[in-house]
């Protein structure tokens, strides 16, 4: 088994070496199938792990390979650590990520590039391995920062690009605000509990329950502080609300990486994170309580912001933003069951969405703007099914205790669980009210984008018909930041996809196999997975499922978390039909605004409430975050460039000395065109006559 | 053993001098060969060395000692610590000399500097001996002076003369210190006078004296502006040796002198170095961001990552030493490799302005891979021996003051904006400029520089324990020895 989880977590990291080193070989189908078989190889082996894992043959164990940076107590090793919590995310990772893999065949087929495209892949998803096999903080970290490095390279992957250039950086840059925070994290964990391995340190929490910090003028508990450290980290890496800016702009990268990294893995890490780190949350109060708030925050901001927005992937980014809002609350509330449910289940339906997206972008020869679509059912009548799936499932359609599609089960799992604990606790009752809410704006953002691209007029005819021109028109009047946005959004096409776009066949086409299969797949996972898997990620089972290697009672969430799900199983009925009623107003609406009042949709936009303007401008916070930090921090550094070092330091040292000395004024203009050795033998006379004068000076003692 | 590696290097310059004054092109490329073998040889011996070192004695290893006139030493040794600067010194050296196979100036004579200049510089990481050590501290300017002032660029006179006078006027003060030191004990042996117990009031004016030196070598800030000219001055080889070995010296010089020493004034003075750190890690990462030139923006990042050093060094404790020894191992690998990413397309294109270029990734992709590496190892991505020095300084650092360490890490960012700021403008986008059009990749002779580099920054990334088993037991020493002079041995106190 050890070799076989070996095998697992470095096939990826061999992949993305052999496609990047055959890639150098003008033909990239050897590269590209090394990687993708490799993948697979990969997902299969993880789905063994985790049947094994899951299904109680299987005890929790740690392989240990080398070790990493260790110096004194600051112990850490490559290793693998095999348990159900990171068996699940083997199976989401390497699932997705092959999937992804068979389906960038098609969707970059014409890419010039595909080689290290998958190399980057093979190497995010190798990076990803090692952040949730992680059996320490280093190695959580290295895998942490290894997904931003791939996930910084595939956003920039279009490097001709400006505007994906600035969103790659925007995303490093923002994620290394969240790593400042859980490096910190990091080393305040270290100081408590003077390791950093999860195996020393969790099982440990309970001696530092009470212990507290006099810090910068107040009384700290200390594992507050810890915990909400490292959740800074959390919120970078899963762009909740004011670290969340970077995400949308992440879509400049091709679709297959929207899916792969920005919706099914890496944004999930932080999700990953704080559920790994359970012992250590459930005993800081108030970390929880700020968990929830952002969590809930986040989901409402994002739906809000998602209603809005025109580019298809944008939408869905504003999604995965406001679904991983969800995971956070019920993690903040003590259901990190419910939130690792949620995590598995959205892994499915988003990558099928986001897919789909690129299906439906690919057929539209990369137009990414939905207010350029519809009518596309009949033009891609199974990319149309599998958004149809993925929307029903993410919009949580069900009927309690009879069928529901993936998100039904973990969305009320997480509802049902912040109600439970909601009666002692009013923040977890405002994430219980906020995730009803939600779950109304959910149906009907995913449905707006249904409806505008599947159904109605097929505006790209009209457009075909009359050149580029009617492009303008169709924009929103006074928006500003649309015309740009549209330059940028829509995808390059490459090579010879790009040079024929004057006489190509604007029909928009249905994609070839290599993209529909993963589709098909993804499709089942969004149909059954919430109810395959229901009764053990959060069901009566759920005790026995969730096994740790990092303590040595094998309990994974902590006792607490129990009493909570079982509360959360006798919620009233009406707690249970709270989101499916919310989501059918939220359906009802969108069939009303943009499929029966065909049209009214467009008004609303045009009309630009001031509700509908901030949405649509993201509450402004990049605009905001520009003029604060990008724009302060720039003028601070020429102020200390030019006022501070050359103004200062240099007039008052060198030039000033230069001024007042032996070399100033013309003196110094002289000897430029003299001889430099004059300097050396000046340089070394001095050192000579002070070797002397020093061997003057120790005679004399002795 | 260390006499020969220290030594070895003139070897070459006895046979380079033989063909001095010949220019025709056989000499001149038998000079380089010369250069070369020399400079292979010695990295062979240092390897050897390596070896034979037995990590689990804190002691100085392979020492000599024999008197010389006037009462002091000819001493020689190392330990865990210097070991390591001895062979990362011997490793540069080569790819220094193929960096600079292009020379066409004066060859001879720049291939003897370089050789002087490894002789000079491994012997300050030997010397068991303070006046040795001085000799070889304050020699290792006059060939690094001139290899700015002869082969630098068109404003090689003034960088050159700042960083004369900076770096001596430092330099008299430490010397001063030094003669009084000896004066006061008998004896100029480092391991004799670590030993000595200086007075309280003494130390803190020979810290003052040593730190004046060794913070203008770092350089920290506000003495850091001489390093931004000299570099952008310098030779593609010269900038190597400058970031990689030369900027070593002080953070050795603080371990080696300060620590062991002056403990009272080293903890008195802890609240000033920490300012000054982290000052020159927020300060000069956002100078670095505005820079147009790309030298001097690599050069003003090495200020910022010096800055993690002398927080990792005053942290005093396993992490932050460690940490610090590894911080300036790995940089100088990271910063040599930068500037000879510069020194790639300065000598194809003949400038180093950022603007100049752009979308080169279209023309350059191996280049645009190295060059991507080293940026990272730049930014400190874990992986890369850039991060192990950062998270470890950080950790001590961390332990020392929670605040140091708060306001330090804020560098994690900054370090991100200014290195993928660089990156985006130089690799990526389209390429706009018709100059550009011509440009080649990376050939044979560049390869064969950045290829151990490479693999130095990533093996050392993914295993720095080869680094840190190697320092263990000396700095375990260090920090024992220097925690004896506190009796309540709690010199850290983590609220200051």
């Amino acid at each position: 088994m050890e070799s076989l989880v070996t095998i697992l977590v470095f096939a990826p990291l061999l992949g993305a070496v052999l496609a990047g080193v055959l890639g150098k070989r003008g033909d990239s189908k050897p590269a590209m199938a090394v990687a993708t078989v490799l993948l697979f190889l990969s997902a299969g082996l993880s789905w063994g792990v985790f049947y094994q894992t899951a299904w109680h043959e299987l005890e929790p164990f740690v392989v240990r390979i080398a070790p990493f940076i260790s110096v004194g107590d600051f112990q850490s090793a490559w290793s693998i650590r095999v348990d159900t919590l990171s068996a699940v995310m083997l199976v989401v990772v390497t699932t997705v990520s092959a999937l992804v893999h068979l389906y960038s065949w098609g969707y970059m087929a014409e890419d010039g590039g595909r080689s290290r495209f998958f190399s980057y892949l093979s190497l995010f998803t190798f990076a990803m391995l090692m952040l949730v096999t992680a059996a320490d903080f280093m190695q959580l970290f290295f895998g942490w920062e290894g997904v931003g490095l791939a996930s910084y390279l595939l956003i920039g992957f279009w490097f001709h690009k400006p505007t994906a250039n600035a969103a790659a950086i925007k995303a490093f840059v923002v994620n290394r605000v969240g790593d400042f925070g859980f490096a910190l994290g990091i080393m305040t964990v270290f100081w408590m509990f003077g390791s950093i391995e999860f195996a020393e340190v969790l099982p440990r929490v309970g001696e530092f329950a009470r212990t507290e910090w006099a810090f910068a003028g107040a009384q700290w508990r200390a594992l507050d502080i810890a915990c909400l450290l490292l959740f800074v980290g959390a919120m970078g890496k899963s762009a909740q609300f004011f670290l969340h800016t970077w995400l949308p702009d992440a879509m400049e990268g091709p679709t297959p990486v929207s899916a792969l990294i920005h919706a099914a893995t890496m944004v999930t890490a932080g999700v990953y994170m704080v559920c790994l780190l359970a012992p250590m949350f459930e005993l800081a109060p108030q970390a929880k309580q700020i968990v929830t708030i952002i969590g809930a925050v986040t989901a409402l901001f994002a739906a809000t912001v998602g209603l809005a927005q025109n580019d298809i992937k944008r939408v869905i980014a504003y999604s995965t933003c406001s679904q991983l809002g969800y995971m956070f609350f019920a993690a903040g509330v003590g259901a990190y069951q419910a939130a690792m449910f949620h995590l598995f289940t959205h892994a499915f339906f988003k990558a099928l969405l986001f897919l789909g997206a690129g299906s439906v972008i690919h057929g539209m020869h990369h137009e990414q703007d939905m207010r350029r679509m519809g009518g596309l059912m009949r033009y891609l009548p199974l990319t149309f099914a599998a958004m149809t799936i993925g929307n029903i499932a993410i919009a949580g359609f069900g009927v309690p205790h009879v069928f529901g599609f993936a998100g039904f089960y973990s969305k009320d799992s997480i509802l049902e669980a912040a109600y439970a604990a909601g009666q002692e606790n009013p923040t977890a009752m405002f994430a219980f009210i906020v995730g009803v809410l939600v779950a109304g704006l959910t149906a009907f953002y995913s449905f707006r984008l249904a409806f505008m691209t599947f159904n109605g007029p097929a505006v790209w005819k009209h457009e075909a018909d009359a050149g580029h021109g009617l492009k303008a028109a169709a924009h929103h009047p006074d928006d500003h930041a649309t015309a740009a946005q549209n330059e940028s959004h829509s995808e390059p096409d490459v090579s010879e996809h790009g040079g024929a776009h004057g006489d190509h066949d604007h029909t928009p086409h249905e994609s070839p196999w290599t993209m529909l299969v993963p589709l098909g797949v993804l499709s089942v996972g969004a149909i059954f997975a919430g109810f395959v898997f229901h009764e053990r990620f959060f069901g009566e089972e759920q005790a026995e499922f969730w096994r740790s290697a990092m303590r040595p009672d094998r309990v994974l969430f902590p006792e607490s978390t129990s009493r909570l799900l079982e509360e959360a199983h006798h919620v009233p009925e009406w707690v249970l039909w709270s989101p499916t009623v919310a989501s059918l107003i939220g359906l009802a609406a969108a069939v009303f605004i943009y499929l029966l009042r065909r049209g009214m949709g467009a008004r609303i936009a045009a009309n630009a409430g001031p509700l509908w303007t901030f949405f649509y401008n993201k509450w402004f916070f990049d605009e905001l975050y520009h003029f604060v930090f990008v724009r302060g921090a720039a003028k601070l550094g020429e102020l200390f460039w030019k006022r501070g070092d050359r103004d200062t330091i240099d007039k008052l040292g060198p030039n000033g000395l230069a001024a007042l000395s032996y070399f100033g004024g013309r003196r110094l203009v002289r000897i430029q065109t003299g001889f430099l050795y004059h300097y050396a033998f000046v340089m070394l006379l001095g050192v000579a006559g002070l070797l002397t004068y020093a061997l003057f000076a120790f005679g004399a003692v002795e | 053993m260390l006499s020969l590696i220290t030594f070895s290097p003139l070897i070459g310059v006895a046979a380079a001098l033989l063909l001095r004054g010949r220019t025709d092109e056989r000499s001149l490329n038998a000079v380089r060969w010369i250069a070369l073998a020399t400079t292979l040889f010695t990295l062979a011996l240092s390897g050897l060395m390596l070896a034979q070192f037995d990590a689990g004695s804190p002691r100085y290893q392979f020492v000599e000692r024999f008197p010389l006139f006037g009462g002091f030493n000819y001493a020689m040794g190392v330990d865990g610590i210097s070991i390591l600067f001895v062979v990362l010194t011997a490793f540069l050296m080569p790819l220094c000399v193929v960096a600079s196979w292009g020379i066409k100036e004066r060859v001879t004579e720049y291939m003897i500097a370089f050789l002087v200049l490894e002789t000079l510089v491994i012997g300050v990481f030997t010397a068991l001996d303070m006046l040795l050590f001085y000799l070889f501290f304050e020699g290792g300017l006059i060939p690094m002076f001139l290899i700015i002032g002869i082969w630098g660029g068109k404003n090689r006179i003034y960088a050159a003369y700042k960083f004369f006078l900076y770096t001596l006027l430092g330099s008299i003060l430490m010397l001063g210190a030094m003669l009084y030191m000896v004066a006061l004990t008998g004896t100029s042996s480092i391991p004799a006078l670590a030993a000595y117990d200086f007075g309280r009031t003494e130390q803190l004016w020979l810290f003052a004296a040593f730190f004046a030196s060794f913070a203008v070598k770092m350089p920290m800030w506000p003495v850091h502006t001489w390093l931004p000219d000299a570099h952008v001055e310098a030779p593609t080889a010269g900038s190597v040796i400058l970031a990689g070995i030369l900027l070593k010296l002080g953070g050795y010089g603080f371990i080696r002198f300060c620590l062991p020493m002056f403990p009272d004034a080293s903890i008195a003075f802890r609240p000033l170095v920490f300012a000054l750190s982290v000052t020159a890690i927020i300060y000069t990462s956002l100078v670095a961001w505005r820079q147009t030139d790309m030298k001097k923006l690599i050069a003003y990042s090495s200020v910022a990552h010096m800055g993690f050093v002398t927080l990792g060094i005053f942290a005093v404790n396993q992490q932050g030493l460690q940490g610090a020894v590894f911080q300036m191992l790995s940089h100088g690998l990271i910063s040599g490799a930068l500037f000879l990413c510069v020194g790639v397309v300065y000598d194809r294109m003949h400038t180093r302005e950022i603007a100049f270029y752009g979308g080169l990734a279209t023309k350059m992709p191996m280049y645009a891979t190295v060059f991507l590496l080293f940026t990272m190892g730049n930014v400190g991505l874990p992986g890369t021996s850039g991060f192990v020095g950062e998270i470890l300084t950080l950790t001590g650092a961390y332990q020392a003051s929670t605040w140091t360490a708060i306001l330090a890490a804020t560098g994690v960012i900054l370090s991100a904006v200014y290195a993928l700021t660089l990156y985006r403008r130089v690799i990526y986008g389209t390429l706009q400029n018709p100059q550009l059009a011509g440009i080649a990749d990376l050939d044979r002779r560049e390869w064969i520089t950045f290829l151990p580099l490479i693999i130095g920054a990533l093996l050392l990334g993914v295993a720095p324990s080869l680094v840190t088993d190697v320092t263990a037991t000396s700095v375990d020493a260090l920090i024992a020895d220097f925690a004896s002079n506190f009796s309540d041995g709690t010199f850290n106190d983590p609220r200051i």
